[in-house]
Parts: C-alpha cells; sequence; structure tokens
C-alpha cells in the first residue's frame, strides 16, 4: 500500500519520454517531488533550479509522512519540454529524492492553493467586498467594522481573480501558500 | 577485532573504524583544530596511511589522481573553515569529472554551529551544489551510518565526491558503532542494466549501419576495466571506427587498428569529421560535452545517436538521441556484445569498406602534423620523445590545464584504463602536481609523469613538499613557453592578438626551486639534449622537476573554434584568420 497515494509508473524511472525539442514553445508544469525529510533538502531542490537557471513559479513543501520522515514538495515551473525533461532527471538523481510525478505530464490532477486576503473599506466597497467572497465562495476568518481577512481555496487562477475584484475594493495585503496538487483517480 | 562491530567507541574512532570497514588504505588530509580528535586516533593505528599534504586543495586532487589510477575512492580529511572551503575545487572538479571521493571535513562543535564561531563555516552549505551528495552528522549514534552511506552514494551510479561534515562534539562523544553490514540499505540505488529493446534496437541499428563510430568516454573508465576489455571486443567484432573524449582515453588502447584518437575542440580531424559524417553515433558513457559537440545546431547532422550511460539527466541534456540506454556502460556493452553474437550479426561490409576508405582519406591530412624545429624544442617534439622513451613502461600520465593537456592527449598514447589523469570538465590548473602524487601512492613502483604548462603547476607547486616527505618519486615535465599558452593562443585568434596578462614574469628557477626542495631540477631547451634529459629524468630515483624550454608562441591544433561545427576545423596556423566570428568570441 502506498500510503502517499501517488500513481506508479512516472517519469522518474525512464528517459524514453520524448518530445520535440525544437519546440520552442514554453510549457508550465506541476511536479511532486518526494523526498526525505532530512536537513538541507529544500535548499538542495531549490539550489538545482537558481543553479541551473531553472524558473518556480510556486513551490509548496511540508512533511506527509511523519512516520517515513518524507515530505512533498509541489513546484510549479516552466520551460520548454526538453527542460522540463531535464529539472525532472536532474531532480530524480537526488540522493534524498524518491520520487517525482509530472502531474501536468501524468493526466488529470487537482491543483488548489490557499490564500488570505485583508480588504479594509466601509461602505458599499465593504458591502461588495463581502458579496464578492460569497460568491468565490471565500470565507470570512477574521473581521473588524474596517476591515475582513478572506480564507479562499482554490486553483491559482482563480485566486488571481479574486485578488483582481479586492484591488479596487481596499487590498491591503496578501499571503498565498502556493499550489498543492495530487493526480485524479488511482 | 572482530568484535568492534558491536562496540561502544568514539565518534573520532568510529571514523577510523568505517575507514577501515570499507577498504580505505590512504587518506590525505591536513589537520586543524575540528579534527583533532579524528587525528588522535589516526596517529594510534597503523592501517590507514596518512598522506600529509600542504594545502587541502592538493588533498582532493590527489585523491582523485588516487581514486582515477585504481578504481577505487578516494578519501580526504581537512578541518573545518578554510579546510574546508580549500576543498572546493577539488570537490567541484571531481564532481565535473564523476570521480568517486569521500571527504570528511571536521565543523564546531554543535552547539557553536550558527555562531559565526573560530573556523567555522557552512560546509554543507557550500559544498552542496559541488558534491554528489553532503551530510551534516549531529549525532554520534548516526556517523558510522552516514559514512556507510557516504561511501555507498560517492562509488554507485554515476560516481561523485561527498562530503561528511562533522562537528567536533559528535567526535569526542561515545555511542554504539554501526558496523557496514548491519546498516540499512539507503533508497539510493541507481540503474545499472539497459532495457533490453533499447540495446535490440542498437544491435539492429549496427548490422544496418553503413558509417558509424564509437564515440566513448570516462564513463567507459568509470564502469571498471571489465567494460574497457568489452568494448575492445565489440570493436574488434565489428570493425568499426572509435574516438574517445578527453576523459575516455585508454579504454581502447591508442595502437588499436580502428582507432581514430580523440575527438573535440582540439581532436583530431578523422575522428571529428568521422563524428561529422556518421550515420550511427554510439555514444559509450560520454556526455555531448560542449568540447565535443562544437555548434549544437550542425553537430552530426546525419546521424542516428544512441547513448549508454548511467545517468539519466546525461540523456538528451544536450544532444537529442534516438536510442537512449540508461544503465551501467559495462553492463550494457555486455549486453550488446552479447545479443550481437546470439544474432549471429553481420555487419554492412559493403558500406563499411567504403567508409573506411573515407576514414583513411581523412587520416592522410595527418592533423598533427607540425613545423619542426633543429632550435628550439617544439612542444610537440617533447611528447613525441616523452612518448617514445616511455612507451612500454609502467606509466600513468597526469596533466595540468591548457596547451600541454591537449598536446598530451594527442601525442601520448595510451593502452590501459586508469593510465591518464586529467582534469577534463572543470579544467583545473593545478590538478596535476597533486593528481600524480596520488598515483604514485597508489602505484609506488609506476613511472607517474605530470605533464605540465608552468603557470599551471605553479598553482599547487606547494605539493613538491608532499612529494618529497612521502617520497612520491613524481616527475614533472614541465612544458615552459613563459606564457599561458590557451589564454595566448586565444587572444592571438578572437581578440586581435592583444595579449592581456597571458604571461609568465618573474617565473622561478625551477632548477634551483628542486634543489629548495630537496629533489632534482632538469633544464632542457636544446632538441639534441632531449632524449638524454628525458631518460635521466625517468632515471632518477626521487621527483624531478624537469624545465622544458619549448617555442613560446606554439599554437594548439586541429583546433575547432567556439561556436563552429566539427567540419570547420582548423588544421593550422594558414587556416586561423579571422574565424570567430563575434558570436563564436562569447563562447568560452
Amino acid at each position: 500500500m502506498n500510503a502517499l497515494n501517488i500513481k506508479k509508473g512516472s517519469s522518474s524511472h525512464s528517459a524514453y519520454d520524448l518530445r520535440d525539442p525544437n519546440a520552442v514553445v514554453i510549457e508550465q508544469h506541476t511536479l511532486a517531488v518526494l523526498v526525505d525529510n532530512e536537513s538541507g533538502v529544500l535548499a538542495r531542490v531549490i539550489g538545482l533550479f537558481s543553479g541551473r537557471g531553472y524558473n518556480i513559479d510556486s513551490l509548496t513543501v511540508a512533511e506527509v509522512d511523519h512516520a517515513g520522515h518524507r515530505s512533498r514538495i509541489t513546484v510549479v515551473t516552466r520551460g520548454t519540454p526538453q527542460v522540463i525533461e531535464q529539472i525532472k532527471a536532474q531532480l530524480a538523481r537526488m540522493v534524498p529524492v524518491h520520487d517525482v510525478h509530472d502531474l501536468t505530464a501524468e493526466g488529470p490532477a487537482v491543483q488548489r492553493e490557499l490564500a488570505l486576503f485583508k480588504v479594509a473599506g466601509k461602505g458599499e466597497a465593504r458591502i461588495e467586498a463581502l458579496r464578492l467572497a460569497e460568491i468565490f465562495r471565500a470565507n470570512v476568518v477574521d473581521s473588524t467594522l474596517e476591515s475582513f481577512v478572506f480564507e479562499i481555496t482554490g486553483t491559482p487562477e482563480k485566486i488571481d481573480a479574486f485578488g483582481d475584484l479586492m484591488r479596487p475594493l481596499g487590498l491591503l495585503e496578501m499571503a498565498r501558500t502556493g499550489v498543492a496538487a495530487l493526480a485524479r483517480g488511482v | 577485532m572482530t568484535k568492534a562491530a558491536s562496540m561502544t567507541m568514539t565518534g573520532a574512532r568510529m571514523v577510523v573504524q568505517a575507514l577501515k570497514d570499507h577498504g580505505v588504505e590512504v587518506v590525505f588530509g591536513y589537520p586543524g583544530g575540528a579534527v583533532l580528535p579524528i587525528y588522535d586516533e589516526i596517529f594510534q593505528q597503523n592501517d590507514i596511511r596518512h598522506i600529509l599534504v600542504r594545502h587541502e586543495q592538493g588533498a582532493v586532487h590527489m585523491a582523485e589522481g588516487y581514486a582515477r589510477s585504481t578504481g577505487k575512492p578516494g578519501v580526504v580529511l581537512v578541518t573545518s573553515g578554510p579546510g574546508a572551503t580549500n576543498a572546493v575545487t577539488g570537490l567541484t572538479d571531481a564532481l565535473l569529472d564523476s570521480i568517486p571521493l569521500v571527504v570528511l571535513s571536521g565543523q564546531v562543535p554543535t552547539f557553536m554551529i550558527g555562531t559565526d564561531g573560530f573556523q567555522e563555516a557552512d560546509t554543507v552549505g557550500i559544498t552542496r551544489p559541488c558534491t554528489k551528495h553532503n551530510w551534516l552528522v549531529k549525532d554520534t549514534a548516526d556517523l558510522a551510518a552516514t559514512i556507510h552511506t557516504a561511501f555507498q552514494v560517492a562509488t554507485s551510479g554515476r560516481p561523485g565526491p561527498v562530503l561528511v561534515d562533522i562537528p567536533k562534539d559528535v567526535q569526542f562523544a561515545t555511542a554504539q558503532y554501526t558496523p557496514k553490514e548491519s546498516s540499512r540499505a539507503p533508497h539510493y540505488q541507481p540503474r545499472t542494466n539497459g532495457d533490453p529493446e533499447q540495446v535490440l534496437r542498437l544491435v539492429e541499428m549496427m548490422e544496418a549501419a553503413e558509417r558509424p563510430v564509437f564515440y566513448t568516454g570516462g564513463g567507459v573508465i568509470n564502469s571498471g576495466p571489465e567494460a574497457s576489455r568489452t568494448l575492445r571486443e565489440l570493436v574488434a567484432g565489428t570493425d568499426f571506427p572509435i574516438t574517445s573524449t578527453l576523459m575516455g582515453l585508454g579504454s581502447y588502447p591508442a595502437s588499436g587498428k580502428n582507432w581514430l584518437g580523440m575527438l573535440g575542440m582540439h581532436g583530431l580531424y578523422e575522428a571529428n569529421l568521422a563524428m561529422h559524417g556518421c550515420d550511427l553515433m554510439i555514444n559509450v558513457g560520454a556526455r555531448f560535452d560542449d568540447r565535443i559537440t562544437g555548434r549544437v545546431k550542425d553537430f552530426s547532422p546525419h546521424s542516428r545517436k544512441a547513448h549508454i550511460d548511467i545517468d539519466p539527466s546525461s540523456i538528451n541534456k544536450v544532444i537529442r538521441v534516438d536510442v537512449p540506454i540508461v544503465g551501467d556502460v559495462g553492463s550494457v556493452l555486455a549486453d550488446v556484445l552479447a545479443l550481437w553474437k546470439a544474432r549471429g550479426s553481420k555487419t554492412n561490409k559493403a558500406g563499411l569498406a567504403k567508409w573506411w576508405a573515407q576514414i583513411n582519406e581523412w587520416r592522410a591530412v595527418e592533423c598533427l602534423n607540425y613545423q619542426n624545429s633543429a632550435k628550439t624544442i617544439k612542444p610537440q617534439y617533447a611528447l613525441q620523445r616523452l612518448e617514445a622513451l616511455t612507451k612500454g613502461m609502467d606509466r600513468y600520465i597526469t596533466t595540468e590545464v591548457g596547451q600541454h593537456q591537449m598536446w598530451a592527449a594527442q601525442f601520448l598514447g595510451f593502452e590501459e584504463p586508469n593510465r591518464w589523469m586529467t582534469s577534463g570538465g572543470l579544467g583545473t590548473m593545478g590538478y596535476g602536481l597533486p593528481a600524480s602524487i596520488g598515483v604514485q601512492i597508489a602505484h609506488p613502483q609506476a613511472l607517474v609523469i605530470n605533464v605540465a604548462g608552468e603557470a599551471s603547476w605553479l598553482m599547487n607547486m606547494q605539493e613538491m613538499g608532499t612529494a618529497m616527505q612521502f617520497r612520491a618519486p613524481v616527475k614533472q615535465f614541465i612544458l615552459n613557453n613563459e606564457r599561458l599558452g590557451m589564454v595566448r593562443q586565444w587572444q592571438e585568434l578572437l581578440h586581435g592578438e592583444r595579449y592581456s596578462h597571458s604571461w609568465s614574469e618573474s617565473l622561478p628557477d625551477f632548477v634551483k626551486l628542486a634543489e629548495a626542495f630537496g629533489c632534482k631540477g632538469i633544464k632542457c631547451s636544446d632538441p639534441k639534449d632531449l632524449d638524454d634529459a628525458i631518460m635521466e629524468m625517468i632515471r632518477y630515483d626521487g621527483p624531478v622537476i624537469f624545465d622544458c624550454l619549448v617555442e613560446k608562441h606554439e599554437n594548439c591544433f586541429p583546433m575547432i573554434p567556439s561556436g563552429k561545427p566539427h567540419n570547420e576545423m582548423l588544421l593550422g596556423e594558414a587556416d586561423t584568420q579571422g574565424v570567430i566570428g563575434a558570436k563564436g568570441a562569447v563562447l568560452v
């Protein structure tokens, strides 16, 4: 049984997933990297990206298996197909890395991000913010007479959209967790 | 000491015990405050020999020479802070050339980490990008198991350097020693067997190929002597031509009839044109380095390519291949050979005959020709004489980095693997002298020659003290042109002959320098005296510094200028006018 519920057969075992390297198309991929939760492991993974000039759009990391000391790093990256393949191969050969899953390439996946928005306002703007929050199914987690903190979960696009709407309504600050993602099905 | 397995001991003793358990015979190191407990243990035993270096960079290069010439991991022991930072160049060198090293560094006590203590540096942070893996051991109970894992990681898969950082209190504290056997099997287990389907595809391509070429690299050497034997059998069985990178020299004998010589930027004409014109390229343990490919867009445009490599990230990194085979070179070559025999495979005889005819035309160009002189020693001539006078001897060659390195690769012949130690990937000036000492320590009776340039050699010349102390009779064959020859060559070709800081002012008198170290110095400037001088060097029982004064402005040819494809090679001075465009000049 795989406690982490991750499909086997990812490209981390294979160098054969070959696509056209001449394509200059830049793709965004979400990678799930399972690592030993040892000291410095995050620095190692991040150092690989910065050292080899790869991009990180979003990064989330937490221990997901306390007994086995495994952490799951979800990293959203972008590059040409050849670069994406390189990133996966470079990650997979690192000593503390157990598995690399390309959730974008391996089939449908759910992606969620959590964000907190602090919005200050009075009168109509305040009511509008609350109304929009309801539409976006955001929760109010803190309230004063002049402000709200909304908690919202969704795809990064949904959170972007909510942020765009809140900006004219008195958005003060926001905090985002970065993407967590799992493949659909079993 | 069989009971040692279940003994409680200090961390310092664990280090020595673990090294013994891994069969370590030699450690290259330099003591300091943070490793004193380990040095105290080394003092109290006789199984492990410690070579006291003069600088930690020297220790790492010595360990590289030791590892490269024996196939065993090299072991280094340095102190915290500057001890560890001085090791960084060597670690990076070993990482790029895939040399297995286990470097042990001292660290300030755990309770002082982060306080900017005396000789404290974030060693695991600094060495993270230049090791295959590294560890900071915070608990003595984990120390032995970590060292066992370190050896496993350094030597399995694509080999490389690892570092174990050991705080001083961890060395003093006691805990139960974890024996090698009962240490938990690490999950790091790289794949070594190639995919049989891909092996079959390769064999089918080999049967059909009209213009095949084997392109071999350091992976063949790293895989062990058996891989070289299998490669030779495969080449003999197919009659395919074979070329090699700088790192792979010796895996196929230079005297072999299918040998084309080294390929690449300063590779042989026939080797590079064979790479450019082939219809099947079989990359065996090489990595399509930029020194090999030249302009990637025009690299071997008409070939199908197979790539055997133990590191999946090497495949399709630079050049897209048609048959990727992830696995150990030795294992995959054995599979290919077995299948070749089992199928009763035949090559495309007619195609191959035409291909060899073409290759022989290229060979007839004799690209290594140079204008010899009766007055000055040409560096090529010096190496030809060195080759002739040492041929057949039990000989190991190391080099520094630059023109002399390329000439050595062109003019010296290697018949066996593990006989040629050079800094390929990182191009570390100062590598050759310490590496030669490491080789000599591993092979006390052999003739070990460091082919050097005077500028590179000066970078780690302090290690002559180590050679003297440990009676390592290394021969330092310095081709002294009083120039940074390769820099000078590039400035001539693409910086308008503005020789910015590329000459060696205030050089020492190398003969007097030799005397100061207590070894022998020989100076030679006349081609007529060269043979006798080389023989004197070889016969002398001890280290020699040979100051060979050579032509100062000789350029190294053939040369593929940066940003050019293989078929636009420069063969000599006449070809060099205005060859490198602005685009090529930005490349290194």
